[in-house]
């Protein structure tokens, strides 16, 4: 599109001559949706309308106990250490970033004053710096004042290597300043198109500085506050039991007017997914769970005439089966699937394009995730601006065999097809987790009618997933030909997520198999796409270039996507939970409250 | 008072016919005869069933998810609509020999290292007794974990896939079970070796093989047997744990254990599909049972009938 | 016999150092990693990880992991949980008082289950009693735990709703009424437990019951015209219990270790959830301190059911 066009109405609304509204408008007239809009003026460099919160409580309190069922529970409170996301949910009842995201991808400000933006001189025009404005006379849970210095040293925490987090990557390259005690600056190395990481989210939480200074480096393990947390948030700690039980209650000085709504939050932790369902929407036992990874057959059942219902948050969590571009089979110097080797059946372009036709996506979203997932032929699936419209899939034994034939794959006396002496014989694998192994029986279904031999395998999750070198069943090894899992976004931009598959990245020995292009793909087009992309400030240049890195993964078939995952909660009727596909449940938890 | 029983005239009879002797005593126990017919067709169904009922075990078929039983479908269908009675016959040969094979192996070490143990008087029985120990202590998870991991590919080399799985697995789940079974044998042993009817056969020159051999492993058997028909119950859940754990066989080999766990979500909605898999290890392991109960009375050395 | 239990203190020194020796090996050797979770996390890349390990002292060799857990033992100090960073002991004491009420009274009720049932239907071997109970065993333990806890979560939560679920520490009211919710959560999971073991033991007791019945000493005392109860207590039950003594010892260290299945279904925070969670997490120091527990009580109740044998079967000689 008419860059220069788009940008002229963004300079336009930027000083005024333009109505937001009527920018929105015209935007809409060209086929954008609404937040979508909203989008390309705030990253354009426009102060983002809040957005409008349908938060209808009239006082503080009165709610009652809010009861919460994770089906892991968090295991530690400290938000800079929190492993998976049921740490970060449960630190987060108690701990506050600047700003989090809200359903459609925007930064709701919550210890910031305003959101930074061009206009409010919050962005620089180099991409170099952020400045953020922080809410005046909020307290911690203890009374003391939070101030400026309580994010500096956050920063310089999580910075510190001895401390052990795992928010080191966030804050390690950049800088922060104290401008007054209610401003903050960041600076950035270099122009930083995407510079809401550094306290947003999750690994955003602001730590007080005057109980942790202590703590900070070797010691950090010894706070007292790792297990009795002192935040800024809507509910006071009250009681840990790691992986069983945290409990809160209503903090009365809270910053946010006739917030929170519940007089006392309770999360419960431990049991399975299938039972969390049934204590929500069933038994009504409890009022919210989170992360329903139940067949949507079992969710339907549980919903009809239950207590309960399920609720769902769109964000860019991909499920798919990725391609190994290397020889699993074939040891050289060591190790398996070598980037010195390249697979004997993968390396024809007609054997990708014939199992992308053979995984029947429809029929996994119909008959195992149905609305927790929708079909798509991108890897990239969101933010919407940066979706590419280019692609296309679709679901064809016929168009797979007539592939492979005109290739020269030809049907043995067993069924298989061969070429060269070479058969069509496979490995996949992935983790275990009851709708992968029905994936997997589906798509070894339709590749078995076109001559293709799946073998299956699942690991278990711990292993899978895990960095240990010495294990063969890891992800990141790829001893196998095919490999199915999700990877989630954790926020809304693609910059992170579409970094992981430049040559530079592919997982080998060397590296301890550390790197993250797991299925050792080079593509010379794809790293320049992405390098540009990483300091391109210009946003509408910048989605472009990322929908071109989508459709060079689509054009080498380097993964099936199998499924655009949702998130799904389970609450209770009356609940009026606040979730956000870009955010951890809890993100917004001050703004939950119960319908009367 | 205990023990005033010395050898009893049955070990007469025996001497001379003692396999007619003991047939004749197992034909006695009624129930024993019928669980025996029972096993027999519950091994006859699935290994000659497939050839009667020529479904596929993977025919996917979304038109036809949970139904109940019907003539298509004897069994019904699960929730991708395959037919539960090929995939029960598929996975009864599985369970089946798994649970037996491995039932097998535990008695078969137990009562090995609890016999040694019992009768040894040194260090043997006390290295023996350390073992057992060793192995009630030892979490079986992570060792599970590491086992498969440690011997999966090379197993897999020798004896093809489906066999290095099958000769891993049985060894696995009888290797992690058989302490009880030694423990309890030792504790027999200890008591046994000490009654007239051993004190006796010693005077009489008998070895210590043969002490333990005709004399006193004939008489612990009794719980030894129980231990057994529980193995094979416990053995063919264990595998279903196993290939949930992914360190079974490949995730779409419907074993009975595997189809009554994936079942379990789904009791509320289609019970069929958790009946049919909870009733065949029910009724094998009711039939194993009784064959052991059959057994003991045939092969109990002091009973007369 | 003083000096027969003084030996086998002292033999249980260093078979437990054997024992911890090779637990410690298979731990570190078997695969997984504390901080899987972070593996498809965008915000940390994978280096962030594995200096993890590395400050955690993963990497080192085992034989060097292995001495500095067992010097920090030596001192007291059961060390801290990768996870979640906080000290081991602290978290198991936390767990064990619900893992010693819940396991606790199942084990116990199965027990109370298992002997009189086992005792009276081997006095009536076939009769209507002994059939009613065999069936009711087969099916115990032809069922496994995850099966029969949804079974009565379904039945006694969903469809009559009697009993809640969700197993919670954290009880509202106080008093008699907080008790009574403390027994209520409890029924299930109890239940579920104590069935599954009675099944078994019931079996065990009734068998080595009908192996001592049959003897001819029996018969004599019968014959000497002492009643059936007085036989059946003082003759039979006592040379009968050797196995189930046996049995009994191989259960009691089961109440330390939790059960892991149905601690799981029912959301009870006991030993047994910590342990599987950390074993799926390759937490070593809470796996390590679990399980050494459990050995050195295996080792020990497998000295005292040694000790009972001699005091059931006098002419049992213990050396």
């Amino acid at each position: 599109m008419r860059d220069t066009e788009l940008r002229a109405m963004i300079d336009g609304v930027k000083n005024g001559r333009m109505d937001r509204r009527v920018f929105i408008q015209r935007m809409i007239g060209l086929g954008l949706s609404a937040p979508l809009a909203t989008q390309i003026l705030a990253i354009g460099g426009v102060a983002m309308a809040q957005s409008p919160s349908p938060y209808k409580p009239t006082k503080r309190g009165g709610g009652g106990p809010l009861k919460l069922l994770w089906w892991q529970g968090p295991t530690l409170l400290n938000p800079h250490f929190a492993t998976g996301t049921k740490d970060q949910d449960g630190s987060r009842l108690f701990y506050e970033p600047f700003a989090s995201w809200d359903a459609d991808g925007n930064l709701n400000p919550i210890l910031a004053a305003e959101i930074p933006s061009t206009q409010n001189g919050g962005l620089a025009a180099d991409g170099k710096s952020v400045t953020w404005k922080l809410k005046p006379g909020v307290k911690w849970h203890d009374g003391k004042p939070f101030t400026a210095d309580d994010a500096v040293f956050t920063w310089e925490y999580a910075n510190d290597p001895a401390t052990a987090a795992v928010s080191i990557a966030v804050y390690r390259d950049l800088k922060v300043e104290k401008v007054d005690d209610h401003t903050v600056r960041i600076l950035f190395d270099k122009p930083t198109p995407f510079w809401a990481n550094a306290f947003v989210g999750a690994y955003g939480c602001i730590l007080p500085k005057h109980l942790i200074a202590d703590y900070k480096g070797g010691k950090s393990r010894e706070a007292p506050t790792n297990l009795a947390p002192v935040g800024t948030g809507p509910y006071k700690f009250a009681e840990f039991k790691p992986g069983d039980l945290v409990r809160g209650v209503i903090n009365p000085d809270y910053h946010m007017p006739n917030r929170p709504y519940f007089d006392t939050v309770e999360m419960k932790g431990g049991g399975d997914a299938v039972s969390a369902a049934r204590a929500v929407i069933q038994t009504g036992e409890y009022d919210y769970a989170w992360n329903m990874q139940v067949e949507d057959e079992v969710l339907l059942r549980l919903e009809k005439g239950g207590k309960g219902k399920t609720v769902y948050a769109t964000g860019g969590d991909i499920e798919f089966i990725a391609l190994n571009s290397t020889d699993p089979n074939t040891e050289v110097d060591g190790e398996r699937s070598s980037m010195k080797t390249t697979h004997p059946l993968l390396s024809d372009p007609a054997v990708r394009k014939a199992i992308a036709l053979l995984v029947d996506r429809d029929a996994v979203q119909k008959h195992i995730y149905g609305r927790a997932g929708l079909t798509s032929a991108n890897y990239l699936n969101g933010p919407p601006r940066f979706v590419s419209k280019n692609t296309s899939w679709e679901f064809s034994i016929e168009k797979a065999i007539k592939l492979l034939d005109d290739a020269g794959w030809k049907p043995g006396s067993d069924g298989v097809r061969a070429k060269d002496g070479k058969k069509l014989k496979m490995l996949y694998q992935t983790s275990i987790n009851a709708p992968r192994q029905k994936t997997q029986a589906i798509v070894k279904q339709a590749c078995q009618k076109a001559g293709i031999e799946l073998e299956l395998k699942s690991v278990v999750a711990s292993v899978f997933f895990s960095s240990d070198v010495a294990n063969p069943d890891t992800y990141s090894k790829f001893y196998s030909d095919l490999e199915e899992f999700q990877i989630p976004m954790t926020q809304p931009d693609p910059a992170l997520h579409m970094k992981r598959y430049i040559s530079a990245n592919v997982a080998t020995k060397a590296n301890k198999w550390q790197g993250q292009n797991f299925p050792r793909w080079v593509n010379k087009d794809y790293d320049k796409v992405i390098e540009t992309a990483e300091t391109e400030i210009d946003p509408v240049k910048r989605a472009g270039l990322y929908i071109k890195a989508n459709d060079l993964l689509w054009e080498d078939t380097v993964f099936v996507p199998v499924l655009h995952r949702l998130k799904v909660g389970a609450s209770a009727k009356n609940l009026k939970p606040v979730i956000s596909g870009w955010a951890n449940d809890t993100d917004n938890i001050q703004d939950w409250y119960r319908e009367t | 008072m205990a023990g005033l029983t010395l050898a009893s005239p049955s070990a007469e009879r025996r001497s001379y016919s003692p396999r007619r002797e003991m047939w004749r005593r197992y034909r006695r126990h009624k129930l024993a005869v019928v669980s025996a017919v029972l096993l027999f067709i519950l091994v006859t169904a699935v290994v000659f069933g497939p050839f009667l009922w020529r479904v596929s075990i993977n025919d996917i078929d979304f038109n036809a998810t949970l139904q109940g039983p019907s003539l298509a479908h004897p069994f019904g269908t699960d929730d991708l609509g395959q037919d539960l009675l090929a995939r029960m016959i598929y996975g009864g040969r599985i369970s089946l020999a798994v649970g037996l094979a491995a039932m097998m192996v535990s008695v078969i070490v137990g009562t090995l290292v609890g016999a040694l143990a019992g009768m040894s008087r040194g260090a043997l029985g006390h290295g023996l007794m350390w073992l057992t120990d060793l192995f009630l202590s030892l979490p079986q998870l992570p060792l599970l974990l590491l086992l498969i991991y440690l011997f999966r590919d090379g197993l897999k080399a020798a004896f093809g896939p489906e066999g290095g799985i099958f000769i891993l697995i049985v060894l696995v789940i009888g290797g992690l079970r058989w302490m009880p079974v030694a423990r309890l044998v030792r504790a027999q042993f200890l008591s046994l070796r000490e009654k007239e009817f051993v004190e006796a056969a010693r005077a009489l020159g008998a070895s210590p093989l043969r002490q333990v051999v005709r004399h006193i492993l004939p008489n612990a058997l009794g719980p030894v047997i129980i231990a057994g028909t529980i193995d094979v119950a416990a053995a063919i859940i264990a595998e279903s744990t196993l290939s949930f754990l992914g360190l079974g066989f490949p995730p779409d080999t419907p074993t009975w254990g595997r189809l009554l766990f994936d079942a379990k979500d789904y009791l509320d909605i289609s019970a069929h599909w958790a009946l049919f898999p909870g009733a065949a290890i029910f009724i094998a392991v009711v039939a194993i049972n009784f064959i052991g109960d059959g057994l003991r009375d045939a092969l109990d050395a002091r009973r007369v009938i | 016999m003083r000096q027969y239990i003084l030996r086998r203190l002292l033999i249980a020194v260093p078979s437990l150092l054997g024992i911890s020796l090779v637990l410690f090996t298979v731990l570190a050797l078997a695969p997984g990693d504390p901080f899987s979770d972070l593996a498809t996390n965008p915000n940390v890349p994978p280096e962030v990880g594995l200096a993890l390990r590395a400050k955690f002292g993963l990497d080192d060799p085992i034989y060097l992991r292995y001495f500095h857990w067992l010097a920090a033992m030596a001192h007291g100090d059961w060390g801290f949980s990768f996870v979640s960073r906080v000290n081991v002991d602290t978290l198991i004491l936390q767990r064990l008082p619900t893992t010693l009420y819940v396991i606790g009274s199942a084990q116990l009720i199965a027990l109370l289950i298992a002997i009189p049932v086992g005792v009276y239907a081997a006095t009536r071997p076939y009769s209507i009693f002994d059939q009613i109970a065999n069936t009711f065993a087969f099916i115990g333990f032809s069922l496994p735990t995850f099966f029969t806890g949804i079974l009565f979560i379904l039945i006694f939560s969903i469809k009559l709703d009697w009993l809640p679920f969700v197993y919670s520490t954290d009880l509202n009211g106080t008093g008699l009424a907080r008790l009574g919710e403390q027994i209520r959560q409890a029924i299930m999971p109890v239940m579920v437990l104590a069935l599954f073991q009675a099944a078994s033991m019931t079996r065990f007791v009734r068998s080595a019951m009908l192996d001592v019945i049959r003897l001819d000493y029996v018969t004599t005392a019968r014959a000497k015209g002492l009643g059936q109860r007085r036989v059946i207590v003082t003759h039979v039950m006592r040379n009968a219990m050797i196995p189930v003594v046996t049995l009994i010892a191989l259960q009691i260290p089961a109440v330390f270790g939790g059960a892991i299945v149905t601690e799981q279904i029912f959301r009870i925070p006991g030993i047994g959830s910590l342990l599987i969670s950390s074993i799926l997490s390759n937490d070593t120091p809470v796996v390590m301190a679990v399980t050494f527990v459990f050995a050195c009580l295996v080792v020990f109740f497998n000295l005292i059911a040694d000790v009972l044998y001699g005091w059931l079967d006098p002419r049992i000689s213990l050396r």
